[in-house]
């Protein structure tokens, strides 16, 4: 079972620099991403929306394997910021469990 | 085992801070390419290459042995890597690309800035100080570290009261454009890539090239920096037949570099991807960017010729 952790959702909420709430959980970006990057954005987005930080962290391969190329981000209809989202689960992760 | 990724980001984000590049290049072989072309160094306006296409060799031998390393059981000697990395420079010691291929990165240079000397553009260039933008360190979100080296960077523009730069790559436009601004207070450079300043000069051909290729657009231009019709327009001038393959322009697909850094069996995987939609509208191609052109080049393996836009633009501009 996905535990929430609402400390999470705190540290992340706190970053104006992560925005995925408008996202409709449409499935465009999973539907268009090169990489068949099934989990991304939207499902990995909704845990850490939700605070399942465990779902988070088992899914850093995936975090990192994103292009940044943004075709999901052209044919997002909520005009999410997906890459820059991306970007800021890279950073929360080199601090937090990578420690860089 | 796939290459430990704290590590391997790690790696790059301490040759950021320590060495100012993620792979290490002397300073020789950076400005090796304006050698004899005497380029005033700074100015008011410089062309500046972020070292990226000069990196390109580098960064190509390093991968070749990062494909080795991925999935074997040497992958957990990256943790200790990263260590001996701080104090004695390991990725150089591992990357030692072909001189040939040192030529090629710095032909492109030279041909870019005789272009723009053919378009009556004046330019210096900061030779040594010539710094990394930092792209892949923001790419992989350790921002702290880039923050510290975009100040060093604009603290070179300043020492040489730069005003305008002239930009060679998508991945150094994208950076000095739009994401130093957010980080730099009073930021307020004009920066243009070189393609944009070629269009606007409406350059006349000195010969027509009449010849056909399919155009592979960066997305950085492509969906960042909105940089689409400027080499369409200088390729057809050219007299070039410009082909698009299934996904071009706006929604053009990815040649899978960005992932080569962590994930070098992916990036192959996904490039062929690419080059078998380009195949299927020429069996020639031009790029813009250093990574997508050898990301693509690599995953061909001479199925079809890839070149840097700048070599056919030289060729019809310069005449030859
Ligand atoms: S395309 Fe946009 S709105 Fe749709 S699921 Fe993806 S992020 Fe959400
Ligand atoms: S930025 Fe590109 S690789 Fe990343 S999720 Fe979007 S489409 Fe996929």
């Amino acid at each position: 079972m996905a535990l929430v952790n609402p400390d999470f959702v705190e540290e992340v909420k706190r970053s104006d620099r992560f925005d995925a709430s408008a996202c409709m959980n449409c499935g465009v970006c999973s539907a268009v991403c090169p990489m068949g990057i099934e989990l991304l954005p939207r499902k990995l987005f909704r845990y850490v929306l939700l605070g399942v930080k465990d779902k988070v962290l088992e899914n850093v391969e995936t975090i990192y394997s994103c292009f940044l190329c943004k075709l999901c981000e052209v044919n997002c209809p909520a005009q999410v910021h997906i890459a820059e989202n991306v970007r800021f689960l890279r950073y929360y992760m080199n601090k937090k469990v990578f420690k860089i | 085992m796939p290459l430990p990724i704290g590590d391997t980001v790690g790696i790059l984000a301490d040759n950021l801070r320590i060495r100012k590049s993620v792979l290490p290049v002397s300073a020789e072989s950076v400005s090796a390419w304006a050698k004899g072309l005497g380029l005033p160094r700074g100015g008011e306006t410089i062309l500046y290459t972020g070292r990226m296409y000069q990196l390109i060799p580098y960064i190509e031998a390093l991968n070749k042995v990062q494909e080795k390393i991925e999935d074997s059981w040497i992958a957990d000697f990256v943790k200790v890597g990263r260590v001996v990395n701080r104090f004695i420079n390991v990725s150089g010691l591992l990357a030692v690309p072909p001189k040939s291929m040192r030529e090629s990165c710095s032909r492109i240079l030279a041909n870019i800035a005789r272009l723009l000397g053919q378009a009556g553009i004046e330019f210096g260039y900061l030779y040594e100080e010539d710094l990394y933008s930092g792209a892949l360190v923001y790419d992989l979100g350790v921002d702290d570290v880039l923050e510290a080296h975009a100040r060093r960077v604009v603290d070179v523009f300043k020492k040489y009261r730069v005003r305008n730069i002239i930009t060679v790559d998508p991945h150094t436009t994208h950076m000095l454009r739009s994401v130093y601004p957010a980080l730099i207070k009073g930021y307020n450079l004009q920066v243009k890539s070189y393609l944009e300043i070629l269009a606007e000069r409406d350059l006349k051909p000195r010969k027509e090239l009449r010849l056909e290729a399919a155009i592979h657009d960066s997305c950085l231009y492509a969906r960042h920096e909105n940089v689409l019709q400027e080499q369409r327009t200088l390729l057809e001038k050219a007299g070039i037949d410009v082909r698009e393959p299934a996904e071009s322009g706006k929604f053009t697909f990815c040649c899978g570099g960005p992932a080569e850094s962590l994930f070098p069996r992916k990036a192959k995987e996904y490039a062929k991807k690419r080059v078998d939609q380009i195949k299927k509208v020429s069996f020639r191609a031009v790029t813009m960017c250093p990574i997508c052109l050898v990301n693509l080049q690599k995953a061909a393996g001479g199925e079809i010729q890839l070149e840097d836009i700048s070599s056919y633009l030289v060729q019809a501009y310069c005449g030859g």
